[in-house]
């Protein structure tokens, strides 16, 4: 029913409109269900990652040890009785260690002994030799040492490798079982707080594996990225800020700045592989390469930041300086970089976080290489944390899947503290104009 | 002395320097009673940065440029006949006597390898002996002259600033020579490739397969090894289309629940979760996909009755699309706010309910920086490596069907590049002209994002 000029009288309307009504709340309540959705799978996608990583690296920060007394003849362990390295080395600390696992679970026969030998862990030898090198006066005493036990013993002992299944499936005999659970019931296996994951170097036994030459060489490969990026990026910063004129050349740095942030991580590696390695003739694996590779691609994160930051400070402020003669660049020194500095240095924490996550392009300049030593230098070869997790990955032992949700777990308390105090840096120093 | 202690060394000098300097300009304001025309400290500075700065200059040239000169030097040593032969190699014959001079040896080295190297050793310990003391000295009398230019008139501030100024234009040049570093890392390795390797079969071709390469030489290999990149292409698409089919609606949805409808309450506890999807390292997504999401996809389809790889596009697609969510939520977040108010009042007070306003008015103001917001997603999907590495396989299946298992450009960059090469050969190069290819994609990606938002940006002011 429409009037002359064909337009609805009110009435007419305002019943169309009503009529519509329900459907349209219908449809608004949809799409504000939808939103809902979508952050419902979001939070649900963060909390499977996390479940999955803690439920399995929580159990890897711990580990089974099995408890021996161990006689510990000078002769044996020292045949030459001046404690050096290769004194110990020449002395049975094998032959030691096995008679007293022989003792505890009266092996006699070469079967028996043969079976009982692969209880314990290969790395135990090393831990008695450190231990009376550190502390010689054991020697001629009877100790009580904690040894880590195998670890296709430490996953019988996990569940993971089950009694029910046929001898000849599994990796451990029924002989072996039998002695565990002697040791067992003795009393004397024990399951703690492992000291060779965050003591222990890159290992093929999974037992023996541990993070701290990768921690290491994270935090050399850091300190390089940090004492490189930061000064060059506050400096190209405030450059570009302050001191740049507004010309081609400046315009064509900012895009370079701008494209940087976009490249991916590996491209960086393939530079540092090609420039650093290639062309200068640097060695592979150091982390002093790995640290100038992170620092080039943090670089556009610092740069960018600080640029925030240093735009936020007012103008009066510059003013005023230049106002009671001050120079330039006292202006930007004494004034304009201080009140700058929490965002910069937020935004440098935030790219020392990135840079601590990466892993593409190290694998690139070959920080992936199976490195034993802790690196005492940046021009040691080493591999950092997310390399190791990498590398930890690929090997199937269950207990290597367990030691690298634990070594991720490690890294995102990396990560978590170092946002916080990014954040806490903003909160506590950013002043609001 | 090693390259560390000489740059100890000569930072020791410098400090030495600033401090003299300054007490000695100090003490001609007391002593005088003459004004100085810059402040004390600035004399300081003055000595002190002509003390290092040459001084760390040579020693960075020193340190990088010395195996350069060494490699054109030893190459002297290389016999006529080898040099001639054809399969006389720069690269491998640089490699050995390095290996030599390093103490690693494998097998027997002919005569001039070690002779070669017996001279090396001569050359790199004068050329350590030579810039030790060229550096020390270049602090010293750097340091000297600036010391002797205080006086009263000596305007040495202005000197420093122009130092200082020069640094802070130089490191800001570092971005361009990054950016020409990346470019020709990749540029000549490339070109050298496409010489053995025509352009047309490695953009069209259909098969790749660089695995023979050593194979064939080595006599046990019958294949030849082939160098299509279409299927990496397509591998990429069709992991970042499954990983954005997840992240768009997613990102896009709880982006517009975030800035349109929730509490502020709400937005400071959900904004914080989400961010902490982006800064978990990609190395963690790789093994929570590998570990995690593709047992569970392979038995999930397999209970279907489908016949799913084991390492399924889908799985890494679908870990990667969670790791590009916090990506697309926070970009179309910006875009949104940037919404002015005064369009949503306009709309509701035709009588539009909230969602109307958002499909209707919000969202087609917003749309070009959500589409710029989307492409840099693809942008990260196609760069990013590590999901793919551990999550994606190595085989090169042409196909579109997310179960099946397919290899991506950067996974197969790794895989080449990661470990011992061989030296120049097509399989090595390879990897460059890949990178140089996702290096063009992603800028390109990149720069039609930005071009959209420039075109398209609304001013409401």
């Amino acid at each position: 029913m429409t009037r002359d000029n064909g337009l609805l009288s009110p009435e007419e309307a305002a019943r169309l409109v009503a009529a519509k009504m329900a459907e349209r709340n219908k449809s608004e309540r949809r799409f504000r269900f939808l939103g809902r959705a979508a952050i419902a799978i979001a939070l649900t996608f963060l909390v499977i990652l996390m479940v999955s990583i803690f439920s399995k690296g929580i159990p890897g920060f711990f580990q089974h040890y099995v408890t021996l007394e161990v006689p510990l003849d000078r002769e044996k362990l020292d045949p030459e009785g001046n404690l050096s390295v290769q004194s110990l080395y020449d002395g049975d600390a094998r032959g030691t260690i096995r008679a007293a696992l022989y003792a505890a679970v009266d092996a006699s026969g070469r079967r028996d002994r043969k079976a009982a030998g692969k209880i314990i862990s290969a790395g135990a030898e090393a831990r008695l030799r450190r231990m009376i090198a550190d502390n010689p006066r054991i020697l001629g005493t009877t100790q009580e040492i904690r040894f880590a036990v195998d670890d296709d013993v430490d996953s019988f002992l996990r569940g993971f490798i089950k009694r029910e299944t046929p001898q000849s499936e599994r990796r451990i005999d029924d002989k072996m079982i039998g002695f565990i659970d002697q040791l067992a019931a003795d009393g004397r296996i024990s399951y703690e707080l492992s000291d060779y994951l965050f003591f222990g170097s890159a290992s093929r036994n999974a037992e023996m594996a541990g993070i701290y030459g990768a921690f290491i060489g994270s935090i050399l490969t850091l300190s390089i990225c940090l004492v490189l990026a930061f000064p060059v990026g506050v400096a190209t910063a405030v450059y570009l800020e302050e001191i740049a004129p507004k010309n081609r050349i400046t315009e064509l740095i900012e895009i370079n700045i701008n494209n940087l942030a976009a490249v991916p991580s590996v491209v960086f590696g393939i530079l540092g592989l090609a420039i650093f390695i290639g062309v200068f003739g640097m060695p592979r694996s150091i982390p002093l390469v790995g640290g100038v590779v992170l620092s080039l691609m943090t670089l556009p994160t610092i740069i960018i930041s600080s640029r925030a930051a240093i735009r936020a400070v007012p103008p009066s402020v510059r003013d005023a300086a230049l106002g009671i003669g001050a120079s330039k660049m006292q202006t930007i020194f004494h004034h304009v970089i201080p009140l700058a500095m929490p965002g910069m240095l937020t935004g440098t924490i935030i790219g020392m976080a990135q840079a601590l996550g990466e892993t593409a392009p190290l694998l690139m300049i070959g920080m992936v290489a199976f490195i034993v030593d802790v690196p005492g230098s940046v021009t040691d070869p080493g591999t950092v944390l997310p390399v190791q997790i990498f590398m930890w990955a690929d090997f199937a032992e269950r207990m290597f899947v367990q030691k690298t949700s634990a070594a991720i777990i490690v890294l995102l308390a990396f990560l978590v503290t170092m946002n916080a105090a990014a954040i806490l840096i903003r909160k506590k120093l950013e002043r609001r104009w | 002395m090693s390259t560390f202690y000489i740059a100890i060394t000569v930072l020791i000098i410098g400090l030495a320097y600033f401090y003299s300097a300054q007490r000695s300009a100090q003490h001609l304001r007391q002593a005088q009673g003459s004004r100085l025309h810059s402040l004390p400290h600035y004399h300081g500075m003055f000595a002190a940065l002509l003390a290092t700065l040459p001084a760390y200059a040579l020693l960075v040239t020193m340190a990088i440029g010395d195996d350069l000169v060494f490699d054109a030097m030893a190459l002297e040593f290389v016999p006529a006949d080898v040099r001639l032969a054809e399969s006389f190699n720069e690269i491998i014959v640089l490699a050995q006597i390095n290996n030599v001079v390093d103490g690693v040896n494998f097998g027997d080295q002919p005569e001039w390898v070690l002779n070669a190297a017996v001279a090396w050793g001569g050359w790199a310990e004068t050329s350590a002996n030579l810039t030790t003391i060229l550096c020390l000295a270049l602090a010293l009398i750097g340091g000297m002259i600036g010391y002797r230019r205080i006086n009263p008139e000596f305007r040495s501030r202005n000197a420093v600033e122009r130092i200082v100024l020069v640094i802070l234009a130089s490191s800001s040049a570092i971005a361009i020579l990054t950016t020409l570093g990346i470019v020709f890392s990749v540029i000549f390795e490339s070109l050298r490739f496409f010489a053995l390797v025509p352009i047309s079969e490695f953009l069209f071709g259909t098969s790749w397969n660089p695995q023979f390469e050593g194979a064939e030489r080595a006599g046990s290999g019958g294949g030849e090894a082939v160098y299509g990149s279409v299927p990496l292409f397509a591998g990429t698409l069709l992991i970042s289309l499954v990983a954005l089919s997840i992240a768009v609606p997613v990102g896009l949805f709880s982006a517009i629940y975030l800035s349109e409808y929730a509490t502020s309450r709400v937005r400071s506890i959900v904004k914080p979760l989400m961010e902490l999807l982006a800064g978990v390292p990609t190395v963690v997504y790789g093994f929570f996909a590998a570990l995690t999401v593709a047992p569970f996809v392979r038995s999930t389809g397999l209970s279907l009755g489908l016949d799913v790889a084991s390492e399924s596009a889908l799985a890494a697609g679908l870990v990667m699309g969670i790791m590009i969510i916090p990506f697309v939520s926070s970009l179309s977040d910006d875009v949104i706010n940037a919404v002015p108010q005064s369009l949503r009042d306009a709309a509701y007070g035709l009588g539009s309910t909230k969602s109307e306003a958002i499909r209707q008015v919000v969202l087609p103001a917003a749309l070009p920086g959500v589409v710029a917001s989307v492409l840099l997603a693809v942008s990260r999907a196609v760069g990013e490596t590590m999901i793919v590495v551990m999550a994606a396989g190595l085989a090169a299946n042409l196909s579109m069907n997310p179960l099946d298992a397919v290899t991506t450009v950067t996974s197969q960059i790794v895989t080449i590049l990661v470990g011992d090469q061989e030296f120049e050969s097509a399989k090595t190069l390879s990897a460059f002209a890949l990178a140089l290819t996702l290096i063009a994609i992603t800028l390109m990606l990149n720069l039609i994002a930005l071009q959209i938002v420039k075109k398209y940006r609304e001013q409401y002011d």
